[in-house]
């Protein structure tokens, strides 16, 4: 085996640990998101909780299993430009209701 | 006639076409999932009450499923590796556990769409069944066709590693950034619909 191969090796090795480490904390995540859940919180904290760990868990996949992380930069704005449309489009009914246009306006 | 920019990166762009190819389907498919969040939130906020969803649906099925999809992530990410270390026969057994992981997390959301068929809670029950039913219906139609193109590579399209490996190896990680996207949708699924 030569040096290169060695490295190659070495360095799936590392990854693999990565993995490893990723899976191991998104199983406890979900388990905290399950737990924090049967607090019964009021509605607005108990969302910002549950997105937040499911944000948490969400970014350890895009970018460890996914690789998001060490990917080429053209990739990144891709789906950076990707998620802001995406928190338009969330954000729409949100302000639809807030600004007194909704149901319960 | 072999196919441009399979293996060997585009000088512009500095990937492969299989790979800005597939972020690009990706970005679709967050528009598609998006869309129909949107939808969930304005039904939720436009409606004058709206159950806690461990009142209608069963958390233990749903927290079960959630790891067998994160466990088939993980495995799906080992058969890339493996295939990266040269080890074929490695990769076939962590790309067939994705596949049955896969048809675990199927057969449990049949036992769990029956429970409530047969209970007469059908999408038009409720405006929160009709959304529970449109999102995970929708996943479960990514999940099926994941372990669609995950069966492929794992049997007949595996004979591209005897004479193209690297192009192989660039196919099954396209493949998994397709499976790891349908557990990120999960992961925002389950709480959205189990537990708030």
């Amino acid at each position: 085996m030569d040096t290169t191969t060695t490295d190659h090796a070495a360095d799936i090795d590392r990854h693999v640990r990565v993995y490893i480490t990723v899976f191991a904390s998104l199983m406890v995540l979900t388990i905290v998101t399950v737990g924090v859940s049967r607090f019964h919180f009021p509605v607005p904290v108990a969302v910002t909780l549950a997105l937040l760990v499911a944000t948490v868990k969400g970014t350890l996949v895009a970018c460890y299993f996914m690789h998001l992380i060490s990917e080429k930069k053209l990739i990144i704005a891709i789906m950076a430009l990707t998620v802001v449309f995406f928190l338009v489009l969330v954000a729409l009914p949100i302000l639809t209701v807030s600004d007194g246009l909704g149901i319960h306006g | 006639m072999d196919i441009p920019y399979a293996v060997e990166a585009r000088r512009d762009t500095g990937l492969t076409n299989g790979k800005i190819g597939i972020w690009l389907f990706l970005a679709s498919e967050v528009m598609l999932f998006g869309a129909l969040f949107a939808s969930y939130i304005l039904i939720r906020t436009g409606s004058p009450s709206w159950p806690r969803g461990d009142t209608i649906l069963s958390v233990p099925m749903a927290t079960f499923n959630t790891l067998v999809l994160i466990s088939s992530s993980v495995t799906m990410v080992m058969a890339w590796a493996s295939l990266m270390r040269h080890r074929f026969e490695t990769f076939r057994m962590y790309m067939g556990a994705t596949i049955l992981l896969g048809l675990v997390f199927l057969v449990v959301k049949y036992f769990e769409y029956s429970e409530h068929i047969h209970a007469g809670e059908v999408p038009s029950h409720s405006n929160f069944l009709a959304i529970y039913y449109t999102l995970t219906g929708l996943h479960m139609l990514h999940v099926a066709g994941g372990m669609a193109v995950n069966a492929y590579f794992w049997g007949p399209g595996a004979k591209l590693w005897k004479t193209n490996p690297e192009w192989f190896t660039n196919r099954v990680e396209h493949s998994g950034l397709f499976w790891h996207f349908v557990d990120l949708v999960w992961i925002f699924l389950f709480p959205t619909l189990y537990l708030l």
